[in-house]
């Protein structure tokens, strides 16, 4: 194999000269052209100065496809695209067509320095360092190392800062037993013969009076009612005694990643989320039949008080939403 | 013809200039093939009474999904009790009679003319009590209405599935929510008592009348709000806004790059 011969540099190929270097009416034509792109720019300012100054804001124009368009950010929009895409274009036109096009090489120097330079070095820093003294004076070079290895301590203070830990608040909810459900966001009561068959709400606990809703109590107490025939359900003796008369209720934050699940399909009986497609089918409890949740959604025990608006039986019996560390299961 | 189509086939431009043509004439098929046939029904006068004329137009029309008496099958849902406001939605927008077995009835030119209409409600409502058909007359939402509240309520009732601006969106298995832009104040009124398809029912209880009218005057208000952003590009978000800048800008982008890392001749 000791025939293979060893690779040439071919170098650079033979140049080509453009039609611009050798023709003089192609030279003219590309120094036009450059200059109407230039000119194109122009007349896109222009027309943003126009637009902004004589075309109100409230104008709107029929396009194809587009439909009906404000005519004012139109104008602004396609303006000073065309005047900063055009002054661009035509700079690069320039350099392409008429600025010199020879190819040049510059080489490469070395990296490593040269042999003198290099033992220079290894004297001066033996030298330098002898006569600093950093082989005596213990003292220092102790008490340095003490303030360097503290520097370190501080940050550890700020960890602190990433705020009080959840504690149980990832795990509890408003209901509790007897909570009545109310509408959101009108906070009526609801009684059984309110919700046809095939019907939904939208229901929030009842607070004691005083207490101000928060987004964050919506958002982790939001419940939807759902009410069926009673037949149509498919649960077992528990899951039924949480239902009252074809009413059954579920927390509305998806056990994937929190999202509000509430897109009720009354013919399917399909709850879908809208983020990540999770389905529950609200006959079997909620159970998962599609999509990347791993739990069925919480259901919330119901029932009626004495005056006859529907309460929870009890609290979730589960943290709602989605996974987290301390979660049990 | 082909022989002279033939010689540019080899062109650049072929592939991509073929690959238009062919989905242009995919999409228009499609859409041909999706007109309903004409409505071919001639109500005989001598009919005397509303009632009468509907349950004609029913056993002409409906009753081979529906069965003879509307008492359903397995193929289509009982209209025993649904109601006039379930005939006047279903029929009023065009979804029934449906053009085909598909997984969702969709809003078309009506078969029937109002007076028909009016008549095959009038025929399922004598069948059994159920929700009566409201006119927008009777709807005082422009007066009554409060777009606040109904943006509110709108965003706790309806968003999760016809999109917070009504764009509508998509449910499971090809079922959609659908747009409710451009649809008359009482067919969004008659679809909320009634719960047509796959959405859910809202009680006069829990949404009350006035209630229903904010949302209608927020649907309405959304409808004709002018995008002054400049292009809406349908009003859906991220989605389309994505879609354009990746496909359009980029391609832009990379015809651009390709321009400037050619070399001049």
């Amino acid at each position: 194999m000791s025939d293979i011969q060893k690779f040439q540099d071919p170098g650079l190929p033979e140049h080509v000269h453009r039609k611009s270097d050798i023709d003089v009416d192609a030279e003219k034509r590309a120094e036009r052209q450059v200059a109407i792109l230039f000119l194109l720019s122009a007349v896109g300012t222009v027309g943003t100065v126009l637009s902004y100054i004589f075309i109100k804001s409230t104008t709107f124009i029929y396009l194809p496809i587009l439909g009906n368009t404000n005519a004012a950010q139109l104008g602004l929009g396609v303006g000073l695209a065309a005047s900063l895409f055009f002054i661009g274009m035509g700079a690069i036109h320039w350099a392409r067509t008429l600025m010199p096009d020879n190819e040049v090489i510059a080489e490469r120097h070395e990296f490593r320095s040269e042999e003198k330079d290099r033992e220079d070095f290894v004297v001066t820093v033996k030298e330098q360092a002898g006569s600093a003294g950093l082989g005596r004076r213990s003292l220092i070079k102790r008490s340095l190392g003490l303030a360097l290895g503290l520097v370190g301590v501080s940050p550890l203070l700020l960890l602190r800062d990433l705020g009080p830990l959840p504690k149980k608040a990832l795990s509890t909810t408003d209901w509790k037993a007897g909570t009545r459900l109310v509408v959101d966001p009108s906070g009526q009561p609801i009684k059984p013969s309110d919700l046809e068959v095939g019907s939904v709400a939208q229901v929030l606990p009842e607070l004691p009076a005083g207490t101000e809703r928060t987004l964050e109590n919506t958002g982790t107490d939001a419940v939807l009612l759902i009410r069926l025939r009673p037949q149509d359900f498919n649960l077992d003796a528990q899951r039924l005694s949480w239902t009252h008369d074809g009413i059954i209720a579920f927390s509305k934050i998806c056990s994937h990643m929190g999202c509000a699940v509430a897109l009720y399909e009354q013919q399917t009986h399909h709850l879908l989320c809208p983020c990540h497609q999770s389905t529950f089918d609200v006959t079997r409890a909620a159970k998962v039949i599609f999509g990347p949740a791993a739990r069925p959604l919480p259901q919330l025990a119901i029932t009626v008080d004495a005056d006859g608006y529907l309460v929870a039986q009890q609290g979730f019996t589960e943290p709602i939403g989605p996974s987290f560390w301390e979660r049990s299961s | 013809m082909m022989k002279k189509l033939s010689r540019f086939r080899r062109r650049k431009w072929a592939a991509p200039a073929l690959m238009v043509v062919s989905l242009i004439g995919l999409g228009t098929t499609f859409s041909f093939a999706a007109e309903v046939p004409a409505a071919q029904t001639s109500v005989s006068s001598s009919q005397s009474t509303q009632v009468q004329e509907g349950k004609q137009i029913f056993l002409r029309g409906c009753s081979s999904c529906h069965g003879l008496n509307a008492e359903g099958s397995g193929i289509a849902p009982s209209l025993i009790g649904v109601g006039a406001a379930a005939v006047d939605f279903q029929v009023g927008t065009g979804r029934m009679p449906m053009a085909d077995m598909s997984q969702q009835a969709m809003r078309k030119k009506p078969v029937y003319d109002a007076e028909q209409t009016a008549a095959l409600a009038a025929y399922v409502a004598s069948l059994a009590p159920g929700p009566a058909a409201v006119t927008d007359a009777s709807l005082s939402w422009e007066r009554d209405g409060n777009v606040a509240q109904g943006g509110t309520l709108f965003r706790t009732n309806c968003a999760m599935c016809h999109n917070f601006a009504g764009q509508g969106g998509a449910l499971t298995l090809g079922k959609y929510a659908p747009s409710l832009m451009g649809v008359d104040a009482h067919y969004i009124y008659e679809a909320m008592i009634t719960g047509p398809q796959s959405m859910p029912k809202f009680s006069d209880k829990t949404l009350t009348p006035a209630e229903k009218l904010s949302i209608i005057k927020f649907i309405e208000r959304a409808n004709t709000e002018p995008a002054l952003g400049g292009a809406a590009l349908g009003r859906v978000g991220p989605v389309t806004e994505g879609l354009l800048i990746w496909t359009f800008g980029l391609g832009l982008l990379i015809g651009v790059s390709v321009w400037l890392a050619s070399k001049a001749r």
